[in-house]
């Protein structure tokens, strides 16, 4: 269990200032010249060195991203694109940290630009998040004015311009291509990869994209170094990380954990356990909306991070922890899943757009068991046909729930189509 | 030069090539819907996946680029199951209707099923219907077939230049429409239809008039402009049902403007189909006989230079010469093509050609268009020149009234007198043209029609010389045409003789008396009221302003139903074919030219279109280079002389009804009234 003085996030409930004077009382902003001035390449090599995942879900490398942009000039500007489009459901640890510790963030940018070569940083925020957006531009322009960031940020001699942008709510502008296109006005729609954004991104320059939890804990590594966050967790999936629980839990809860802890011990030191004891327990989804749930006898052991939860054929995804109990009817849930799929879809490529629409349209047949038995096998099978064909990752991700609600819970689907045709079931149901 | 093994096929392709394409040179065939050579890479149908050793998912062939030591599948199990399963996602909402389709036949979804399809459907919900879309009097939209491949919407944004189609919604939610359901005003919009996949956006004047199958298909070369554009004629029994492009990398590429495409209605009606001889003030119906008769008759004791003849724009080359040698065993010397009196210099041939030729724009780094409006005059070309302004790095001028010509250029000014700045070097566009490498100028029939339309010719003689736009293999002096028998007709030398009259030299020797006999062979864009008192014989096929005014009619042939030369605007010799017999009594021109010198007891020197043909080629030598552009001197021409300072009016006001076959067609007038008359068609909602 993480202890206190380990913990990056100190204003995750927004118990204290939040803004620059409070920020800086809890030490960010300390040094910020020194770590510029210890070079590009040290930053990278902390960041490596510190194992840090993506936050964002997929869970790549941060450093090794981040080493990726073009070392040499090439004439064209650099760019650092923060994603704070917060969209899959259950997740909710951006916002917190733009809420009530948004100078984490400015001062990762500041870190993470620099080290990219990139004079200038976006913030593309959620179109719902009002309070976050709101309070991140008090604090953007609080840090200009204390000459943080602007020309010559922290007196480091390095120019660094900020600017937060406001999404209109699509789903699919998390997806870091389609964000990049929404960002330069047109619609968002993934591009195809390659050119991968690292070298065509934004306005067809090198960018990198990062999720905000990625940023916002990159100043902390930097000043505490790589070594103390790769001492917590497991290897290869080190440090700590913002867990959201939510569901059938006595006390959802955001909480800054170790990486690795396990999944029981998580629910109930933080949550208070689940709604009437963990034998209640029906399944959980680990990592946000687009990770296939995980039965409950899964559930008694598993380690929370990428590689366990990988191997059991799920996904540490957001880390956004979604409980059930008994009390839920799973495959009601999962359809509400797939329609919500079927409702961002872009549009843009056959598969998702019109596996997603079938998907959820057979799934709604099973929640009433107006179905056959091999249309379960069918349903499957059309999921893998979305998985893996699709130019972003919608498609896998409107693939996975369906499919963990087939490989966990057939017997429920099956029980329901029979006795939707022993007439035990409305078709209302 | 990266090596990859497709379907264990050891390769070399260069880099940067995609994987689609190294497939197709290694023999690997693969599906695909929304790639297309020509427009920009989508990626969105997926059904050109394939299997890439090392990689976990299946790759989009036509989208990532070809790596050194790649191992590619294209037909393994893998490769082929996320094919089936893409093929299926498109079939699951598609309405498959293909029996009252006009996709039927030669469609690439119906083709693609058949090869990667199951045989049955496991969707059994409700299938997907969405509205139909206006978009204009070219284009019929059945949107429920749509596959989101959005063709159309990146051929009319990147060749079309207007950012007209675009797709609204997302997810299965997504459609393809026009803003706000207006008319494409695009002046190639028709080449949607060919690009469309299936059935969604289908030709709307061809719609349910025939299936593919029951066409004769005919490669023929297109009339409606001075381009040449390559076409096939597709028909049915005695009529023309449609009009498509064929692959001419030199003028057109693949497409085709929606004039040569749609107006092909026109000739089915206004037709001359039989002799017609004016008694007692009325034209009536008569035998060939008693036509000749006629003309005979009159032609009886006129002297040959009180007989003057003019050639049409869209008169094959045969015709034109078989003309000129009857007026020359008549005694004539007043010849003329050009009927708008545009000052071209006969004499020096690289004067009036588009000597760049129309692939050579793409190496061109300035050009300065001077009274011409190519959108208008030849769309396909002004295509081209899109095409060169969007890979970058060039310079374009405009002297003449600013319009939209799809691409971003100087405008120099309205007036005329601009050019006198230019070539004294004034102008700072001199200098443009100075320092580029490729400078090229075209001059429109706007300008050289003008009353100082020599001076112009002059002046743009001189600006080729002051900024060096000729040199070496490089040409930059450009004439372009809106005749497509134009430049034919310069080259068989259907102009005055010594001392004969030209254009406006035999309409005023009509009124005068000075000329009594006009022979009019498809001319019809004159002040055909000066011809009043003369004795006019009209040869041509549409009963438009020349057979108003005609007192006798001898009925010819249309493009498409006769075999004809044609000289495009860059000297390119090409042969058109006939798809279809003339209508009723009507002949193809050239034979009654031929049997009329009979009569007159002039009889020409030939029996046989290749006779006609071997005099042609010993007339001018672009005609024994047929399809090819021969080379031409470069010589002194044009005079010096002031230019007006008044605006360039451009030559085409109207696109759509430029000659009798379009004026006659109930497509282009559609289009007249959509686009130029400005009452576009409202969506109702129920229309059909």
């Amino acid at each position: 269990m993480l202890q206190d003085q380990d913990r990056i996030f100190t204003n995750l409930y927004g118990e204290h200032d939040w803004r620059l004077a409070g920020a800086r009382s809890r030490g960010d902003w300390d040094a910020t010249k020194e770590l510029i001035h210890m070079g590009r390449d040290w930053i990278i090599e902390e960041m490596k060195a510190s194992g840090l995942r993506g936050r964002g879900g997929a869970g790549f490398p941060t450093g090794l991203k981040w080493s990726f942009m073009p070392k040499t000039e090439t004439g064209r500007p650099h760019y650092l694109v923060v994603n704070a489009d917060e969209g899959e459901p259950g997740t909710c640890k951006d916002r917190d940290m733009m809420r009530f510790d948004p100078h984490k963030l400015i001062e990762g940018c500041l870190l993470a630009s620099f080290a990219m070569n990139a004079h200038s940083c976006y913030i593309y925020i959620r179109g719902e998040f009002y309070t976050e957006a709101s309070n991140l531009q008090i604090a953007i322009d609080e840090a200009y004015e204390a000459g943080l960031i602007g020309k010559n940020a922290c007196g480091s001699g390095w120019d660094f311009d900020l600017y937060l942008h406001r999404g209109a709510g699509a789903y699919i502008c998390g997806e870091e291509t389609a964000l990049i296109e929404s960002l330069e006005g047109k619609k968002g729609q993934p591009r195809l990869k390659p050119p991968f954004p690292a070298g065509v991104g934004l306005y067809g320059c090198p960018t990198t994209v990062n999720n905000v939890e990625s940023i916002a804990v990159a100043p902390t590594i930097l000043r505490r170094g790589g070594s103390w966050f790769a001492g917590l967790g497991r290897p290869n999936n080190t440090g700590t990380k913002v867990f959201c629980i939510s569901g059938h839990v006595n006390r959802p809860c955001n909480v800054e954990e170790e990486m690795g802890i396990p999944l029981k011990e998580l629910i109930n030191k933080h949550c208070g356990g689940v709604i009437g004891g963990w034998d209640n327990l029906q399944g959980i989804i680990p990592g946000g909306s687009s990770v296939p749930c995980l039965p409950k006898n899964i559930c008694d052991d598993i380690l929370m991070d990428f590689d366990s939860l990988r191997e059991v054929k799920s996904g540490l995804g957001t880390a956004a922890v979604m409980v059930m109990d008994q009390s839920v009817d799973i495959i009601a849930a999962i359809t509400r899943l797939s329609a919500f799929y079927k409702h961002e879809s872009c549009g843009q490529c056959t598969p998702c757009r019109e596996g997603t629409g079938w998907l959820y349209r057979v799934m709604k047949r099973m929640v009433s068991g107006e179905a056959s038995l091999e249309e379960i096998d069918m349903l499957e099978e059309v999921s893998y046909q979305i998985e893996g064909h699709t130019i972003c990752a919608l498609g896998d991700a409107a693939a996975w729930p369906v499919q963990g609600l087939i490989r966990h819970f057939r017997p429920q689907m099956e029980q329901r189509i029979k006795d939707y045709r022993d007439g035990k079931v409305s078709r209302a149901a | 030069m990266p090596k990859l093994t497709i379907d264990g096929v050891e390769i070399e392709v260069d880099p940067g090539v995609t994987i689609l394409q190294a497939a197709e040179y290694a023999g690997a065939e693969i599906p695909r819907f929304c790639y297309h050579d020509r427009l920009s890479i989508a990626g969105n149908c997926r059904m050109c996946l394939v299997e890439v050793e090392k990689s976990p998912k299946p790759v989009a062939s036509c989208a990532m680029p070809v790596g050194e030591g790649m191992v590619v599948h294209t037909k393994s199990e893998k490769a082929v199951k996320a094919r089936n399963g893409v093929m299926e996602f498109l079939l699951i909402n598609h309405p498959l209707d293909c029996p009252i389709c006009d996709q039927g036949g030669e469609c690439d979804l119906q083709d693609q099923a058949l090869a990667f399809g199951n045989d049955k459907g496991r969707f059994v919900e409700q299938k997907r219907a969405v509205k139909d879309k206006y978009m204009g009097p070219i284009v019929s939209t059945v949107m429920t077939r749509c596959i989101h491949c959005t063709r159309c919407v990146r051929f009319i944004d990147e060749i079309g230049g207007v950012a007209e189609i675009g797709a609204t919604g997302r997810g299965e939610d997504t459609e393809i429409t026009t803003f706000l359901e207006q008319s494409l005003t695009s002046e190639l919009s028709g080449n949607v239809v060919d690009l469309c996949p299936v059935g969604a956006l289908t030709n709307k004047p061809y719609a349910f008039t025939a299936r593919s199958w029951e066409l004769r298909k005919t490669e023929s070369v297109d009339v409606m402009d001075a381009v040449g554009t390559n076409i096939r004629v597709d028909s049915r029994g005695g009529e023309v049902m449609r009009v498509l492009p064929r692959l001419n990398e030199w003028i057109n590429e693949e497409w085709l403007a929606d004039k040569s495409r749609n107006a092909c209605d026109g000739l089915k009606y206004q037709r001359l189909d039989q002799p017609y001889i004016r008694r007692d003030g009325k034209l009536q119906p008569a035998e060939w006989s008693e036509a000749f008769d006629a003309i005979a008759e009159k032609l009886n004791g006129v002297a040959g230079q009180k007989i003057g003849a003019l050639v049409g724009d869209t008169v094959d080359c045969e015709s034109t010469l078989a003309l000129k040698d009857l007026m020359t065993a008549l005694g004539s010397a007043n010849l003329d093509c050009r009927q708008d009196g545009a000052a071209i210099d006969p004499s020096v041939r690289a004067s009036y050609l588009f000597n760049t030729t129309i692939a050579g724009i793409e190496e061109a780094d300035s050009i300065l268009l001077i009274g011409t409006n190519p959108r208008k005059e030849a769309p396909i070309l002004n295509a081209r020149i899109r095409k060169r302004f969007l890979a970058g790095g060039v310079n374009i001028g405009v002297v003449g009234e600013a319009a939209d010509l799809t691409y971003v250029y100087d405008h120099i000014s309205d007036s005329a007198d601009a050019l006198s700045k230019i070539v004294d070097g004034s102008h700072p566009f001199a200098q443009v043209l100075k320092d580029s490498e490729r400078p090229m100028l075209v001059i429109g029939m706007g300008a050289l029609t003008r009353a100082d339309g020599a001076a112009v010719l002059g002046a743009g003689y001189a600006i080729a010389e002051f900024t060096g736009m000729v040199s070496g293999d490089w040409n930059g002096f450009n004439v372009l045409h809106t005749a497509a028998a134009r430049v034919g007709a310069l080259d068989v030398g259907f102009v005055p003789g010594e001392g004969g009259k030209d254009t406006q030299g035999i309409l005023e020797g009509a009124s005068s008396g000075d000329i009594q006999v006009v022979y009019l062979l498809g001319a019809d864009e004159l002040d055909t009221a000066k011809l009043n008192d003369a004795f006019v014989i009209y040869q041509g096929h549409h009963g438009d302003a020349g057979a108003h005014v005609a007192d006798v009619i001898l009925p010819g042939a249309a493009y498409t139903e006769k075999n004809g030369t044609y000289v495009n605007t860059e000297g390119r010799a090409q042969l058109g074919q006939r798809a279809i017999f003339p209508p009723g009594d009507a002949r193809e021109d050239w034979t009654i030219i031929r049997a009329l010198s009979e009569r007159l007891g002039k009889t020409l020197p030939y029996d046989s279109l290749e006779q006609v043909r071997e005099k042609l080629r010993e007339t001018s030598p672009g005609f024994g280079h047929i399809d090819d552009v021969a080379a031409t001197e470069w010589e002194q021409f044009g005079e010096s002389g002031s230019i007006e300072a008044s605006a360039f009016t451009y030559q085409v006001s109207n696109y759509y009804q430029t000659d009798p076959i379009s004026r006659a067609s109930r497509t282009m007038a559609q289009c007249t009234q959509d686009f130029v008359m400005g009452k576009t068609e409202k969506a109702t909602g129920t229309h059909g």
